[in-house]
């Protein structure tokens, strides 16, 4: 039970402020300002307790979005309400700057009043909401009669995502696979922990209510389908993934996955987000960073790092930005490198070095001279971690989308009549590597 | 000085500040940080040298930095070098930056200290000063050791201008303050005191200070300056305002300097010299004058150096305290200000008037203010000031005018602010007791008092009370008969309760005859009270009870009731149980001759320093300057305020008054009067009882060890003949455990801690400690001997297949154990499974020569790994009735061969590891107990019913768990504890 929701701009002005209870009084506004806002320290924590209230935030591009109770709520679920309202709020007005919130204020008021009802979330598939909460307020005069029952019976129905009677003349689906990874690595090259969080994307445009099934080559999923057949599960088990941990958008019928491990769901239109998951074992990792770091005197370091791309010389990586520390007292730096761009950054102490793409089994390195000055104090620089950005067209868990039929009984289209779309984009997380 | 000129600005550093003060948020702001600090760094570390200009900008923009709250590690040498400009405002910069950002210890702190004293030694007066300024700035104790030798040279030489002679006083005051020790005292004292003379008002100020500091140390070194200060002072007070031209601030004459000078003569006595004391009381006359004078201007500032002037002219004059014709004139000067519209000049007057209110001359003069006092108390909205009022109160307070006081004080408690309350409760009960003419009003006040704000009487208050009523026969029977009134009301303070408790209990009898207060409707109106009172209170109440018991004889029935009650005699307090039990035996077996001596009436207390005055000194802290302080106060005043120490009639041997009533010690047991020989008195009447709760007292550890005594049917080398070399010990060549292992393991069911075995070579204890399937035990080995025992090896043994059953990790010990020392073996042990025989430990050793071999069975049974469970009476049922199966269920029938008593039997049941269900069994005197045995395999859930027949001394235990085994073995187990 969420007991307000405010959402505040970088100085800690209130654009949004809806309380929903009465135990939240109008101090609280203040109270989270000063004590998270304003706070001589950085506040780190995502949940902050203020005089036995509750503040949840989530700051996005320098807004703060908070939410507030007073009684013991689930965490978890306030954290999942506030990404699903801002992913309602960019899917209505784009990015969430302080700008676009206040030109559309009314109409996140109005939003809030849908999505919450006294402190209880509701609906907030953006599908759905944007039939009834448009941002055409003379809309809703010319709805028929029909129209509006349709409504009625779509939100309060079973089916609370999906409209009835859409038809496309075209029955078209996408799929995205899209992962992140993430690593730690010793200079040495050993992995210290690595993981991968992932996400399928759908955007679908199919006709009626389609009954969907997704497949994936999932362990477990394997193992069970492939019993009758010995040989079938050896040669797909080198290929299956472990995977720990997911979590499905709430069109997947979950009894059903509980009992035959089979992900079918009837697909919101447009885009949503089917599942999203966590994997540890057996990760790709597209790149891997060697850094070499030799500190010459007490005025001078040299740093030379290799990058290696590890994947199918077929496939091109993009966007490649690797991030080299710089000690503190940096007082001028030389880079050399043969591929892409690179250079010392003072406000950021670090030097970039960006290559628009890079294709796989290659190779690339940078060296750079590193000039300091000599300061009081005797501490050692801590030499943070290399970082790395990339974007490679695989998955490096090693998902592969295995089929997705496409059951629609009452109309007449069959699964080889729908075009579908797959596509897969590995983005680098938290890649790191120790030198 | 040089004004900055305007194209010395730094433009840069103006840029730099705009950039960071536009920055949108946090992040932004550290990347232009890093930016500039980046820059900065290649700027000092680029080849070409940098002019001071721009060296000086970045000195300015690392110190801005710094002040943001970022770590500077760098651009100290440029600081340093700075100082040696020539230029006023690089050589500023270079100075602010070291009294800021440097540390003492830094290597620099050389080069720093030559800089100023180069600077010192110039003759330009500008640098002298920053030189100076950087000194104080730091005020470090480096510094110190530095230059504090230099700088009273400057202060006294006759060159040195007026402004670096200013600051040389305030630097010399610096680092008087941070180290007085460093401050060298020497012939130029007598120079400073001189400076008072000075020309320059700037200097003579700065010098006032510092003689005010140093005076503090050294008052006979100073002695001069008396006549010096008076001279000056009636010099400006008497001045036309326009003399002083630079140093007159809204037309009052150099406001700073008369309040320092006054209170540089608050460090002496008054003047002895008549010529001077007459100069200084025509100055303060002036200055009482000029008060009564229409202002000069409207503005406030006027005004408040005006009266800055006059309050530290009253001080002065409370502090001589004998002039009797200026304190009255003060005290009616306050008078006026009483009134006066500003919140802040009521307050300082009320504070003032405190102090005088304590002073023979004026006291009377005080007096005459009360009922503005009054009305201030009642109407004034600062609540500070209302406390100033109240103190005031106190502080005017005597004979004559105390009941109206008090009944003030006592109607404003009951609208008093929370934080005030207690204090003014303190200051009620103390004014009430002090000018107490009767008693009776005395108990009126106090009781009202608790009746008004009973939160906020503290212990000490009714203690006092108590004592009084005690020490004094002719009040004690209005007390009871007004505390018993007071009791009447339907919901009354737990204080009250207190102390109608003591007095009713003490001289409840003075008020018996009257049947509306009769014993029995006494007893009933405090046990009225009983339920709804703090442990502390009610321990207090039952001692009330016995007293009762024998001043009333008659209501003995019903109070041995109420004494034998369930929620007495097994109350969760310790201490409210044993004082039931004890009462109750008290009363059923001593006789009436005996119970008359233990509860006699209290004997007198001796009379000491009120501990609620004491309280109240705690509260206001050390050198508050009020009345309260009685340090300022002449052993007279108390005469002038006509207080009268109530004296006691006789003395007994002094006990601090906390425990007064008994109640902070936990162990007296006796009814709280109990004189010497009721002790021993006690001790004969409990001594015939049967051995009482194990579970309260400290666990009987000698008599525990003493069982443990081996029986010792052989001779211990008989015991421990083992012909089997110690050669290599194998799993398989241990002996048979000794005879009586089977009884030393059972001792250890119930227990995890002891001594395992001894004899004369060698003594094994246990520790040990459960939790779920897993266990951790030590094990202690003890060399008896005065000889070193060798190849000591301890091995555990698991006979049979009892190695799947549980897992025993042994650490290695030392071989060799000296004579008289002890050795630790750490044991972790896992549950596998559930196992029925104990592990085997096997000590071998060479004792002498000859090779010692003993084995003993391991104390550790199923039973360790129970988990106590809590369930309700239902649910134990259904599980009860899910193991009915013939085999689940274990029953044994045995003869008792310990007394059968029911704590020592719940202490074994509980030490056995299940939880206690009460209120299960129909039948009170069964015990049902629940747990779960925690295995690494699988759980075995166990219910057991244990049915005591005291009059065949036989038991009945029935067991039912899941598994047939463990169902036997605990039974055959537990049967043999009892």
């Amino acid at each position: 039970m969420i007991g307000g929701l405010f959402i505040y701009n970088h100085k800690g002005e209130v654009l949004i402020s809806r309380v929903y209870r009465d135990d939240i009084g109008r101090n609280a506004v203040d109270a989270f300002r000063v004590n998270v806002i304003h706070a001589r320290q950085q506040v780190r924590s995502p949940v902050t307790n203020i005089a036995r209230t509750s503040f949840f935030h989530v700051k996005r591009s320098n807004n703060w979005l908070a939410a507030v109770t007073k009684q013991n709520v689930n965490a978890a679920m306030v954290f999942e309400f506030l990404y699903k309202m801002c992913d309602v709020m960019a899917a209505y007005f784009g990015k969430i700057s302080e700008e676009n919130i206040k030109n559309n204020f009314v109409l996140i008021y109005e939003l809030l009043d849908e999505i919450l009802d006294f402190g209880y979330p509701q609906n907030s598939e953006t599908g759905a909401l944007k039939t009834f909460i448009t941002q055409q307020g003379i809309k809703s005069q010319h709805q028929t009669k029909e129209e509006q029952s349709q409504i009625t019976s779509q939100v309060t129905g079973q089916i609370g995502w999906q409209r009835e009677g859409i038809k496309y003349r075209r029955n078209e689906l996408f799929l995205d696979v899209l992962e992140s990874v993430n690593l730690l690595m010793s200079p040495q090259g050993q992995v210290l922990s690595a993981h991968v969080s992932g996400r399928v994307v759908m955007k679908s445009y199919l006709s009626g209510m389609p009954e969907c099934k997704f497949g994936m080559n999932d362990k477990i999923v394997i193992e069970k389908q492939g019993k009758g057949t010995a040989d079938e599960t050896s040669k797909s088990g080198k290929q299956s993934i472990a995977i720990d941990d997911c979590t499905f958008h709430q069109c997947v019928r979950l009894s059903k996955f509980d009992s035959e491990c089979s992900i079918s769901f009837i697909p919101p239109d447009e885009e949503f987000e089917l599942m999203r998951y966590r994997t540890t074992k057996d990760i790709i990792l597209p790149f891997r960073v060697i850094p070499l770091v030799r500190e010459v005197g007490r005025t001078k370091l040299e740093v030379k790092v290799v990058i290696k791309s590890n994947f199918k010389p077929s496939l091109l990586a993009q966007k490649i930005e690797v991030r080299i520390p710089t000690p503190l007292n940096t007082s001028g730096v030389q880079v050399i490198c043969m591929k892409g761009k690179a250079k010392y950054k003072a406000s950021e102490n670090a030097i970039v070095w960006k290559i628009k793409r890079m294709a796989g089994m290659k190779e690339s390195q940078i060296s750079a001279e590193i000039e300091l000055l000599p300061t009081n104090d005797k501490k050692k620089w801590a030499r943070p971690p290399i970082s790395m950005n990339f974007e490679v067209p695989l998955a490096p868990s090693g998902l592969k989308v295995r089929y997705l039929k496409v059951f629609e009984p009452k109309l007449n289209y069959s699964d080889h009549d729908v075009i579908k779309w797959a596509r897969y984009i590995g983005r680098s997380g938290i890649y790191e590597t120790r030198c | 000085m040089p004004a900055v000129s305007k194209g010395d600005g730094m433009r840069g550093l103006a840029v730099f500040i705009s950039d960071i003060r536009n920055c949108k948020s946090k992040e932004a702001e550290i990347k232009r940080i890093n930016k500039e600090l980046a820059n900065i760094r290649s700027k000092f570390k680029g080849d070409k040298a940098l002019d001071g200009y721009s060296k000086k900008k970045y000195v300015c923009k690392l110190l801005f930095i710094f002040l943001l709250g970022h770590d500077i590690d760098f651009g100290h040498m440029e600081a340093v070098n700075l100082l040696s400009s020539n230029k006023y405002t690089e050589k500023q910069i270079g100075y602010l930056f070291i009294s800021v950002l440097v540390n003492s210890n830094s290597e620099l702190i050389r080069l720093i200290n030559n800089a100023i004293k180069n600077d010192l030694a110039s003759r330009n007066p500008t640098f002298m000063c920053l030189a100076l300024h950087c000194i104080a700035n730091v005020g470090s104790r480096e510094m110190g050791e530095a230059f504090a030798a230099d700088i009273p040279r400057i202060l006294v030489a006759g060159d040195s201008m007026d402004s670096v002679k200013q600051s040389a006083a305030l630097c010399l005051l610096r680092l008087y303050k941070a180290s007085p020790d460093l401050v060298p005292m020497g012939e130029w004292t007598a120079r400073v005191v001189h400076l008072l003379n000075d020309q320059h008002m700037g200097v003579v100020t700065a010098a006032v200070s510092l003689i005010t500091c140093l005076c503090k140390k050294n008052p006979d070194d100073f002695k001069t300056c008396v006549s010096l200060a008076v001279s000056r002072l009636s010099r400006i007070v008497s001045s036309a305002s326009t003399d002083l031209q630079d140093y007159t601030y809204y037309f009052v004459p150099a406001p700073w300097l008369s309040v320092k000078l006054l209170r540089l003569l608050q460090c002496y006595p008054p003047p002895e010299d008549a010529a001077v004391k007459g100069r200084l009381v025509e100055c303060l006359e002036t200055v009482l004058n000029k008060a009564q004078e229409p202002p000069k201007s409207k503005k406030v500032q006027h005004s408040n150096a005006k009266n800055a002037i006059l309050f530290e002219t009253i001080s002065l004059i409370i502090h001589y305290d004998s002039e009797p014709n200026l304190l009255v004139r003060a005290c009616n000067q306050l008078g006026q200000f009483l009134q006066h519209r500003e919140t802040n000049l009521r307050y300082l007057a009320l504070e003032s008037m405190c102090t005088l209110a304590s002073s023979e001359f004026s006291h009377e003069a005080v007096k005459t203010h009360i009922d503005t006092v009054i009305n201030a108390l009642k109407t004034e909205r600062d609540v500070s000031v209302r406390q100033r009022a109240a103190d005031l109160l106190y502080a005017m307070c005597d004979r004559s005018n105390a009941k109206q006081i008090v009944s003030e004080m006592l109607r404003y408690l009951e609208t008093a602010d929370y934080a005030i309350r207690e204090e003014i409760v303190l200051k009620v009960a103390i004014l009430a007791e002090k000018y107490a003419v009767d008693y009776s009003w005395y108990v009126d006040t106090i009781l009202n008092l608790i009746r008004i704000a009973g939160d906020y009487v503290s212990e000490e208050v009714w203690y006092r009370v108590l004592q009084i009523v005690t020490n004094r026969d002719d009040v004690q029977g209005y007390a009871a008969k007004t505390v018993f009134e007071a009791l009447q009301a339907p919901a009354c303070h737990e204080n009250m309760v207190k102390v109608g408790g003591y007095i009713l209990g003490e001289f409840g009898n003075l008020i018996a005859g009257d049947p509306r207060s009769s014993p029995p409707v006494q007893f009933s109106l405090l046990h009225s009270k009983f339920h709804l009172c703090s442990v502390a209170t009610r321990a207090l109440l039952l001692s009330t009870y016995i007293k009762f018991i024998n001043l009333f004889p008659e209501t003995k029935a019903t109070i041995q009731g109420v004494l034998r009650a369930g929620s007495q005699l097994r109350n969760a307090d310790v201490e409210l149980q044993q004082r039931a039990v004890e009462y109750l035996t008290l009363s059923s077996v001593a006789s009436t001759d005996v119970l008359a001596t233990v509860l006699e009436e209290m004997p007198p207390f001796p009379e000491r320093e009120s501990s609620i005055l004491a309280k109240l000194k705690r509260k206001k802290g050390p050198g508050a300057g009020s009345a309260l302080d009685d340090s300022r106060r002449d052993p007279s005043s108390h005469d002038i305020n006509g207080g009268v120490e109530p004296t006691p009639s006789t003395v007994s041997t002094p006990s601090p008054s906390a425990d007064l009533l008994g109640l902070r010690a936990a162990p007296p047991p006796a009814a709280p009067p109990a004189p010497s020989g009721a002790g021993n008195l006690l001790v004969d009447v409990f001594s015939d009882s049967p051995a009482t709760q194990p579970g309260l007292g400290p666990s009987p550890e000698e008599a525990f060890l003493s069982e443990l005594e081996p029986p010792a049917p052989e001779s211990p080398m008989a015991l421990l003949a083992d012909p089997a070399p110690a050669a290599d010990p194998g799993p398989e060549d241990i002996g048979p455990p000794i005879p009586e292992a089977d009884e030393l393991l059972n001792k250890f069911v119930c227990r995890n801690n002891g001594v395992l075995f001894e004899n004369q070579l060698l003594q094994i204890g246990v520790k040990s400690e459960f939790r779920q399937n897993l266990g951790r035990m030590y094990l202690f080995y003890g060399n008896k001997t005065s000889v070193q025992f060798q190849n000591f090896s301890p091995t555990v043994v698991h006979p049979g297949d009892l190695q799947t059953h549980l897992a025993v990790q042994t650490k290695r010990v030392a071989s060799q154990v000296d004579g008289g020392a002890q050795v630790q073996q750490v044991l972790n042990i896992e549950c596998l499974r559930d196992f029925l025989t104990p592990p085997l430990l096997s000590v071998r050793f060479r004792y002498g020569g000859a090779p010692q071999s003993l084995t003993l069975k391991l104390p550790v049974t199923i039973n360790k790994f129970f988990q106590p469970t809590e369930m309700a009476a239902q649910d134990f049922f259904q599980r009860w009735k899910q193991l009915s199966l013939p085999q689940q269920e274990a029953q044994k029938i045995f003869k008792a061969n310990h007394p059968m008593d029911a704590e020592v039997t719940k202490a074994k049941l509980l030490g056995f590891g299940s939880a206690l269900l009460d209120n299960v069994d129909p039948n009170p005197e069964n015990f049902v107990g629940a747990g779960i045995i925690q295995t690494k395999a699988l759980q075995v859930g166990c219910l057991l019913r244990l049915e005591p027949n005291a009059q065949a001394q036989m038991y009945r235990l029935t067991l039912r768990t899941s598994k047939e085994p463990v169902s036997r073995h605990l039974c055959e187990l537990l049967a043999q504890q009892f």
